[in-house]
């Protein structure tokens, strides 16, 4: 997928989201857990959604998925799959979508499974549920073959999931994931709770069904490397907001943002040898976010304006994304830094 | 390791036998180190209340030659504990010759009728009350009704069983005042028997249930919170399953292990209470016979009922134990617990 | 809808609605122990001591022996079919061997309290010493005692002493209190048993074994404090039990037969047909009573627990 690419009309967004807010509720008022997010999700693409702990990342993705439960609520926005949007859609109309379109591969697959199910009844049940009944032998042979897809032997078919490992449940939930041939995969954090070793398998297996099925998918993680090698695009939040989005080599060869510079210096370089910078966490109250640019008091470049006014996103030519003052489009769309030209003018 | 090793059947069984041992040493030894000769101060006793004078020499004779209480100690036990397993509990003092096992005979299947429906609404009540309070478009009406259920469970089932004898059968007549059958009927399948059934075992089953539904409910609330907050309910929503599919085979079947369990340890407290409850409405159930076995200072009815009693529970017990690993596959009975 | 403009400004739409800040939840006020549940409970039960205690002082205990007064009469104010009048001098009304109700009731409430605190406190100090050194020394001292804590817990209470009281006409309350412990160590055991096996592990137990403190040390300074709120809740508990077992015996008629008990005096009126009769006063108050004193009970138990266990602690949710 290269730059071109992304704005070329062959490839239109399967998934925008805009203005999406995500509020918690509590008795001192709302946590802004996301507070006004816009991307768009080509077909076919992988889209990276990173951030801290406590960006919103997980939020966003429950938002997307009309998933937020008290005491959160979707506070503002739209989220438009294939031209629906999405929120305002009652729990039928949502049950027509779900998996179908759009699915989960959740975080911690510790925990996702059912465990008084056994694999083959799990994934039944959601085929079952959508497509209606089915013939027995069929269905196992179709179960089967997606356990296989994903590098699992057929005697999983029969287990329960406390008899698995945690890399096996993570590629049932891919298997289970997979079953209705969704047009997106949202894919929480599905190798932040395994050991590397398993993590790279894991990881192949999500590419190898990113390539078959060609999915679009937005991959949520706070594991830069694979990112690295997972993403197309990457988007990048802090407290609630997304900071930049740019297609993932762009990113790290220049990121634009002072947060996504602090990221990427943050993944520790195999090539050179320097000090590891260590960053401290989100330090407003999230309740009570500060006026104006929401990484003002963290970011080394602050400037009087970032401190009244929200920077609007900005967009070059090449479909690189920053919301950040230091940065406005030039005449034949490129981001320029103001400060940098101001010094070298 | 999953499912019933035969190791966890062997070791559930031991305790089962080892508890119907205990119960029946206990029960034998008490009149044993009562002091005296306990027949004879029970027929003793009797007399002095111008009882069964006739028949007294020939219940001592007949009793210590019967079960051999000229012998020592030791083979008293254990003649009397292969009585036991014969199901043999002597004579009733009261009704004499008519043995103890033909009375609990009569009187069991009334018993057990009486506890397995009171058992069955009040568990099907209460915890359908409890896992209906997490659905959001449960009516306010119900949702009263787990703390009144609550204030109830503080009541002992005989408590319960007096005020609405008093209230829906003597006042009210809705129901009739006493017995499991209306006097007179012959027992039968035939539809006037049944509806008579029904009639006079509302109250006492109520009682029951009334009395017990509220802690059930109220674990099984609790549960199905618990169950709602785990990542597996999150990923359930995802997958756009039906609302009672999922209340059902995600939700329910996890929050009812620990009710199960729960179930198990309170059934002692239910049976004694179903004891008390049939005796205020002289249901001919076990209850009675033990209220006027004691009337009667008969002494090897009460023995016998009792011993009954307790090996119903045990067995009930067991049987439960076994259902766990059907229910919940996390355990494996391959160790101890 | 977002606006994407020409020089690739991505506007947002409509900001959105925050809930307004809703004051503080969390005030002074706010300590665990202010349940109330926990006061509700512990006033009712207050009353109920109160009736019995100054009870003894303002009313004379002696109508509650029999042909003290006269008899079958209706609580005050109201007259039975039979033509008896209720009058001030029994303001509960009397039963049928001439014994006054509210005397009945003066007598018969502390008794069924001392019933329970007597076989609780025998059946939680029994308890807490199995249930320490189940969960201390382990091994086959462990398992012993969960076994037999198992069969005990099985084996329903009431009937074992029915067949031991049916024997021993005319118990005295102490007795029956004894026997009753009999039953109730099981559960503080299993409690007590679990919460040290739970806390064995933790880290601040481990901190202590490592700078050599005794065992008994640990025992006492350690984990007992820490369990003061379920010892607290586990005690009303077992004492509800021992009063439940105690008022069953009494109305099957193995109670103190020497004394007035609530339970007793239910046992009479149903052997009397009280309730056929209609004199629903002599049934009827040890019943109130002894639902009131249940349903304290059960609040206190209910507060307790909440103390215990924080999530249960729910602020009007």
């Amino acid at each position: 997928m290269t730059n071109a690419d992304i704005h070329s009309d062959a490839h239109a967004p399967i998934l925008k989201v805009r203005n999406l807010c995500v509020y918690y509720e509590t008795p001192k008022g709302d946590v802004l857990a996301v507070d006004g997010i816009d991307f768009d999700l080509y077909e076919g693409e992988t889209l990276g959604l990173v951030g801290e702990s406590g960006s919103g990342k997980s939020t966003a993705a429950m938002g997307i998925l009309q998933l937020v439960v008290q005491p959160g609520r979707i506070a503002a926005g739209e989220v438009i799959l294939e031209d629906r949007n999405l929120i305002g859609l009652s729990e039928n109309e949502l049950r027509n979508i779900r998996w179908i379109k759009l699915a989960l591969i959740p975080q911690g697959a510790m925990n996702s499974l059912n465990p008084t199910m056994t694999v083959g009844a799990q994934i039944k049940d959601v085929i079952v549920a959508h497509e209606g009944r089915q013939l027995r032998g069929d269905l196992k042979a179709r179960i089967l073959e997606m356990l296989s897809t994903v590098g699992l032997p057929g005697r999983v078919y029969e287990l329960y999931p406390h008899e698995l490992s945690g890399g096996m449940k993570q590629r049932v939930c891919i298997a289970m994931a997979i079953a209705l041939n969704p047009r997106v995969i949202i894919a929480d954090e599905s190798t932040s709770a395994l050991d590397v070793v398993v993590q790279r398998v894991v990881a192949q297996t999500l590419l190898k069904v990113k390539q078959m099925l060609g999915v679009s998918m937005i991959m949520i993680g706070h594991d830069m490397g694979l990112m690295a090698q997972m993403a197309d695009r990457v988007a990048v939040m802090y407290a609630g907001k997304i900071v930049e989005i740019a297609p993932v080599a762009e990113l790290f060869a220049d990121p634009k943002h002072p947060y996504s510079q602090i990221l990427i210096e943050s993944v520790p370089s195999l090539q050179e040898r320097k000090p590891l910078k260590i960053m401290e966490g989100i330090t407003h109250d999230p309740r009570n976010p500060p006026p104006g640019c929401i990484f003002q008091l963290r970011c080394p470049f602050v400037m009087g304006q970032c401190r009244v006014d929200p920077p609007p996103m900005r967009a070059s030519k090449t479909g690189h994304l920053v919301a950040c003052h230091l940065y406005e489009v030039s005449e034949d769309g490129e981001l320029v830094n103001v400060r940098v030209a101001a010094r070298d003018t | 390791m999953r499912g019933i090793t035969l190791g966890y059947f062997v070791q559930r069984l031991g305790i089962f036998f080892l508890t119907i041992w205990i119960a029946a040493t206990v029960i034998w030894i008490i009149p044993h180190i009562a002091p005296g000769d306990p027949i004879s101060a029970m027929v003793s006793r009797m007399t002095s209340q111008g009882g069964f004078v006739e028949n007294a020499d020939v219940i001592i004779a007949g009793w210590k030659e019967r079960f051999g209480l000229n012998a020592s100690l030791p083979v008293q036990y254990l003649h009397y504990l292969g009585n036991i397993v014969h199901m043999d509990f002597g004579y009733s003092m009261a009704s004499f010759p008519t043995p103890v096992s033909s009375i609990i005979g009569m009187a069991l299947p009334w018993t057990v009728g009486l506890l397995l429906i009171a058992i069955t609404i009040t568990f099907l009540v209460g915890n359908f009350l409890g896992a209906i309070m997490v659905w959001r478009q449960t009516p306010r009406l119900f949702k009263i009704l787990i703390p009144i259920g609550m204030t109830f469970t503080a009541l002992p089932a005989i408590l319960a069983a007096i005020f609405l004898m008093y209230i829906f059968a003597f006042l009210l007549t809705w129901f009739p005042l006493i017995h499991s059958y209306g006097d007179g009927m012959v027992p039968g399948f035939n539809m006037p028997f049944i509806i008579s059934v029904i009639q006079h075992g509302t109250l006492p089953a109520l009682s029951i249930v009334i009395v017990s539904f509220g802690y059930w409910a109220l674990g099984m609330r609790g549960m199905m919170i618990t169950v709602e907050g785990e990542d597996y309910m999150q990923l359930a929503r995802a997958k756009g399953l039906r609302p009672f599919y999922l209340l059902y085979r995600y939700m329910v079947r996890n929050a009812i292990l620990p009710q199960i369990t729960a179930f198990a340890i309170t059934l002692g407290t239910l049976i004694s209470g179903q004891v008390l409850v049939e005796s205020v409405f002289a249901y001919q159930g076990m209850g009675t016979v033990i209220y006027t076995a004691i009337l009667n200072e008969d002494f090897p009815v009460i023995q016998g009922t009792s011993f009954i009693l307790i090996l119903m529970t045990a067995l009930a017990v067991f049987l439960i134990d076994l259902l766990y690993p059907l229910i919940d596959p996390r355990i494996s009975y391959g160790r101890k617990l | 809808m977002a606006v994407t403009a020409q020089d690739g400004v991505v506007v947002p739409s409509v900001k959105p609605v925050r809930t307004p800040k809703k004051m503080g939840r969390f005030n002074r006020w706010d300590t665990p122990w202010f349940n109330y549940k926990l006061i509700g409970g512990l006033i009712i039960i207050a009353l109920i001591l109160l009736l019995g205690f100054l009870g003894r002082i303002f009313w004379n205990p002696k109508l509650a022996l029999t042909g003290s007064s006269p008899q079958d009469l209706p609580p005050v104010g109201l007259t039975t079919s039979l033509g008896n009048v209720g009058t001030w001098e029994h303001p509960l009304g009397t039963e049928d061997s001439g014994r006054d109700m509210l005397a009945l009731l003066i007598i018969g409430a502390p008794n069924s309290f001392l019933v329970g605190v007597i076989a609780a406190t025998i059946g939680m100090s029994v308890g807490i010493f199995l249930g320490f050194s189940a969960g201390f020394i382990g091994g086959a001292w462990d398992n012993v005692i969960r076994l037999l804590s198992d069969v005990t817990i099985t084996i329903p209470a009431l009937l074992v002493l029915i067949v031991i009281q049916s024997l021993l006409r005319g118990v005295e309350v102490t007795t029956m209190a004894l026997l009753i412990s009999l039953f109730a160590w099981p559960s503080p055991t299993r409690l007590i048993r679990s919460q040290v096996l739970t806390m064995r592990e933790s880290g601040y137990i481990q901190m202590a074994k490592l700078s050599g403190t005794s065992t008994f040390s640990i025992m006492f300074r350690e984990i007992l404090p820490n369990l003061i709120p379920y010892l607290f809740a586990s005690f009303i508990g077992n004492a509800t039990g021992a009063i439940l077992a105690a008022v069953g015996l009494e109305t099957l008629g193995l109670g103190p037969q020497r004394i007035p008990t609530l339970g007793g005096t239910i046992y009479y009126a149903i052997n009397a047909s009280a309730l056929l009769s209609n004199m629903w006063w002599w049934w009827g108050f040890p019943t109130l009573l002894l639902a009131l004193m249940f349903i304290g009970l059960l609040l206190i138990n209910l507060g307790f627990d909440e103390i215990a266990n924080p999530r249960l602690r729910r602020s009007a949710q």
